[in-house]
């Protein structure tokens, strides 16, 4: 038997091949369209609307020049804040009730089969059943505004964290669950060591739709409400300059609501990658 | 650590008897046979392989000694009965949880019995420096190779010095290069333990050049055929695998193999 020596590796400095060079250019220009592009379709699509109002002599109390918008949004900047804090207010403790209920219900579930066989129905017929359907019912017996507001967003949140916590806590890789049980573990320790941390992601999806329905949630119960009681959330504010055929009031706390969704989001994808970004795949860069 | 007996572990026949099986039967759902009146004398320091085509039960047998499965019939009896931390196992796949470090995982059987962490944190250090890991206890699964997850699973499974450690097919899924080196290190890690294994393969070299006991199965219904008996004598090393004493013993536990699933074929006609 013989071996030869592999030959000496080569020394030459490392060359970027046209093929290499051509996926970095690549990449550039990605990394840039990235954020140019939305910017500049919205720019585009800003100047458009501006145009068509303009050419086609558009009064004011049908559709607003973007420019006056963005005035009326300044100008009652004080009136429309209030209002989006209001509103974020409810969609924030309609969260924060959803998250506590849908994990609560979710882990009562994973306890045992027969609960949620009995169970589960009941959550199914509330998360189909359209909210505004049921929001004017919920205002007949609820007395107190806030809760009825808080409820009819909690209706609407809450199902998919408790199912996709479900999924999570029913998710465990089954040769750890009987390593588990080969050591002994008590029912509390598997949920706290394995199943918890197990459906952590999938809640985290959850949280992330629940918190845009949420927002839905507590904008659909402000409008059922009506003008009166507690009501001035910027829903209210909608309803209040479509009165007055305050158009450009209307876009401006749209804006707002749109503004608060985005904000939401951002903040559940950055607690999601905060969460995860040690361990989980979802959170994982590549290299290649 | 402390090896699980005293040293040296005495030649095969002369070991005193750790877990005993007798007329084991395993029928699933009233009609599917899986094992079928398993008689095993498991001594103390045994290197026992449970080889055999698929079917043959022994995930079966394993998981029954493990107690995940009660048998149908039969018994199993540990001598001087079963303590909590006797019983160490490692799966096919390394079984981490991925959002737990390194030393996280090895702690978990001690977690299971209440103990803290800092009461333990030398006993987790020193099963990590035993399959050569310590450098890496702060590291998550995901940054880990294949066979560095195998090695800490292998160190989960003996960091509480267990009496018996079950392995089902445990080096599978590595290749071939990384497979050869994890089984020295299993019998490095014997040698210094003293510890019983049983261990599950397909396949016949493995079998040969780890364990001092062979039990041959056959499947349909699962049984035990035949038991191939290695007197090599440990610490084996590479040049046990080129020898011909190894040559030898794979042919004959290949030919006691061939004589199993003739008996299987026999059954189905």
């Amino acid at each position: 038997m013989t071996t030869t020596p592999a030959s000496k590796p080569a020394t030459a400095k490392p060359v970027l091949d046209e093929e290499e060079a051509r996926l970095a250019r690549a990449r550039r220009t990605e990394r840039i369209g990235k954020w140019a592009m939305p910017a500049l379709m919205l720019a585009l699509a800003l100047i458009a609307w501006d145009r068509i109002v303009v050419w086609n002599e558009i009064p004011k109390y049908i559709l607003p020049r973007p420019g006056l918008v963005v005035e009326t949004l300044i100008a009652d900047f004080g009136t429309l804040a209030s209002s989006a804090l209001v509103t974020m207010q409810i969609t924030l403790m309609a969260l924060a009730v959803a998250v506590i209920g849908g994990v609560g219900l979710a882990v009562f579930f994973a306890q045992s089969r027969f609960f949620e066989m009995a169970f589960y129905p009941f959550a199914v017929i509330l998360q189909v059943t359209p909210v505004v359907s049921i929001a004017p019912l919920i205002f007949i017996y609820v007395d107190n505004r806030l809760v009825g507001l808080l409820l009819c967003a909690w209706i609407v949140a809450f199902f998919p964290i408790l199912s996709n916590t479900t999924l999570g806590l029913n998710s465990t890789d089954h040769n750890l669950r009987d390593l588990y049980r080969i050591y002994g573990a008590t029912r509390w320790q598997r949920l706290r060591y394995l199943q918890l941390p197990t459906a952590l992601p999938y809640f985290l999806g959850g949280l992330r739709i629940a918190g845009g329905l949420s927002l839905i949630g507590a904008v659909v119960a402000e409008y059922v409400a009506g003008t009166g009681g507690i009501g001035s959330g910027l829903a209210f504010r909608i309803l209040e300059a479509g009165y007055r055929l305050n158009i450009a009031r209307m876009f401006a706390a749209l804006l707002l609501i749109a503004a608060l969704g985005v904000v939401i989001f951002t903040a559940t994808s950055l607690l999601s990658h905060l969460l995860l970004r040690k361990w989980h795949e979802s959170a994982i860069k590549r290299e290649t | 650590m402390r090896p699980a007996y005293p040293l040296p572990i005495p030649p095969l026949g002369r070991r005193k008897p750790l877990l005993q099986l007798a007329g084991v039967d395993k029928v699933f759902n009233g009609t599917v046979t899986a094992l079928s009146g398993m008689d095993l004398q498991v001594g103390q320091g045994d290197f026992i392989s449970l080889l055999g085509p698929s079917g043959c039960g022994k995930s079966t047998a394993l998981r029954l000694i493990a107690g995940l499965m009660r048998p149908s019939a039969g018994s199993i009896t540990w001598t001087g009965g079963q303590a909590k931390g006797d019983l160490g196992v490692v799966f096919q796949e390394p079984t981490l949880m991925p959002w737990a470090t390194v030393a996280q995982n090895v702690y978990l059987p001690f977690r299971l019995q209440g103990l803290p962490y800092p009461e333990v944190e030398d006993r987790i250090a020193r099963a990590l420096a035993l399959v050569g890991l310590e450098r890496f206890h702060g590291a998550y699964p995901r940054q880990l190779s294949g066979g560095m997850k195998m090695r800490v699973s292998i160190a989960r499974s003996m960091v509480t010095e267990p009496r018996l450690i079950l392995m089902d097919e445990p080096f599978a899924a590595l290749d071939e290069i990384t497979r050869h080196k994890l089984n020295n290190d299993l019998l490095a890690l014997r040698e210094k333990l003293q510890c019983t294994v049983i261990f599950v393969t397909h396949s016949v070299f493995e079998s040969v050049y780890l364990s001092d006991r062979i039990v041959v199965m056959a499947a349909r219904p699962g049984r035990v055929s035949a038991e191939v008996q290695v007197e090599e004598p440990y610490p084996r090393s590479e040049e046990f695998r080129t020898s011909a004493r190894y040559g030898e013993l794979c042919q004959m536990t290949s030919e006691a193999l061939q004589v199993a699933m003739a008996e299987h074929q026999e059954a189905a006609e």
